[in-house]
């Protein structure tokens, strides 16, 4: 399971370097997610376009993750792809986290902002 | 004979056979299967809204028969067939495992998220999913066999499930 960072001023972008998030990996994910927010900045922006699939275990880590970095950190969704979306929004998760179109939608403000 | 109610099982059966597989009930082997199924039905050709309607749904239903009906087992051989009908595709999936809690098919309830963060649930989702975009969700257990059939509409979905 390959997840990379960088920060940019008071944000993470945690970018997902695989095409599924599924059962096989569901755990691993949530263990490389712990280690990348344990340190990080207050908010955290998880990039999702590379993920074309995520199942209901591999949704259930991504809202582990979301608790795990809370309350003191707040983790953002970006680039959603079709089949993830569809996830989202059947289990309504879409209406629990703040979900951008694309991570330059906040880099973009970030560096406008700084 | 054996052979001759196969064909006359088949011949009986709606629609025209796209997939055909057995597995080994265990995370990379279900993952292959899937990849599989879904290069072919790819193929047909499916609206890309329905491609992944039909990835969610067997990803779920193959999970399942992994991580509960061969849970204690911990090994077995799953069967997935699905046929192309005119205006759906129909799945049939088989396995030797556990029957399913009450002999029926798990509800799936929405789940309640007007609660705080620490008590969002991360799991049960899955037979949401399920019911969500399937129709004609039927469960049977045949002697010591599990049969989940289903169908996926391949027609246009208004509601854009």
């Amino acid at each position: 399971m390959e997840l990379s960072y960088e920060d940019t001023g008071e944000l993470r972008v945690i970018t997902v370097q695989e095409d599924r998030i599924d059962a096989a990996v569901a755990i691993q994910f949530k263990d490389r997610m712990r280690e990348m927010t344990e340190t990080a900045p207050p908010r955290l922006l998880l990039d999702l376009s590379r993920v074309s699939f995520l199942d209901s275990s591999g949704l259930g880590a991504v809202v582990a993750a979301f608790k795990q970095a809370g309350p003191e950190r707040r983790l953002e969704l970006a680039g959603l792809t079709p089949t993830v979306e569809k996830v989202f929004k059947l289990t309504r998760m879409d209406s629990v986290f703040t979900i951008h179109a694309a991570v330059g939608d906040v880099t973009g403000l970030v560096a406008n902002a700084s | 004979m054996g052979n001759e109610d196969h064909t006359q099982g088949r011949r009986a059966m709606p629609g025209a056979p796209v997939v055909h597989l057995f597995f080994q009930a265990e995370a990379s082997a279900v993952r292959r299967a899937l990849e599989t199924a879904m290069a072919v039905l790819r193929d047909l050709p499916l609206a890309a809204d329905r491609v992944g309607a039909v990835e969610i749904v067997l990803a779920e239903v193959l999970n399942n028969v992994v991580e509960h009906a061969y849970a204690e087992r911990g090994q077995g051989l799953v069967e997935l067939e699905v046929l192309r009908e005119a205006t759906a595709l129909s799945f049939r999936i088989g396995d030797d495992g556990r029957e399913m809690p009450q002999g029926m098919v798990p509800p799936g309830a929405a789940h309640d998220l007007d609660v705080r963060d620490s008590d969002l649930p991360e799991g049960g989702f899955g037979w949401f999913l399920i019911h969500e975009l399937t129709e004609d969700l039927v469960y049977r257990r045949l002697g010591p066999r599990n049969v989940l059939t289903f169908r996926i509409a391949i027609g246009g979905d208004p509601a854009g499930r």
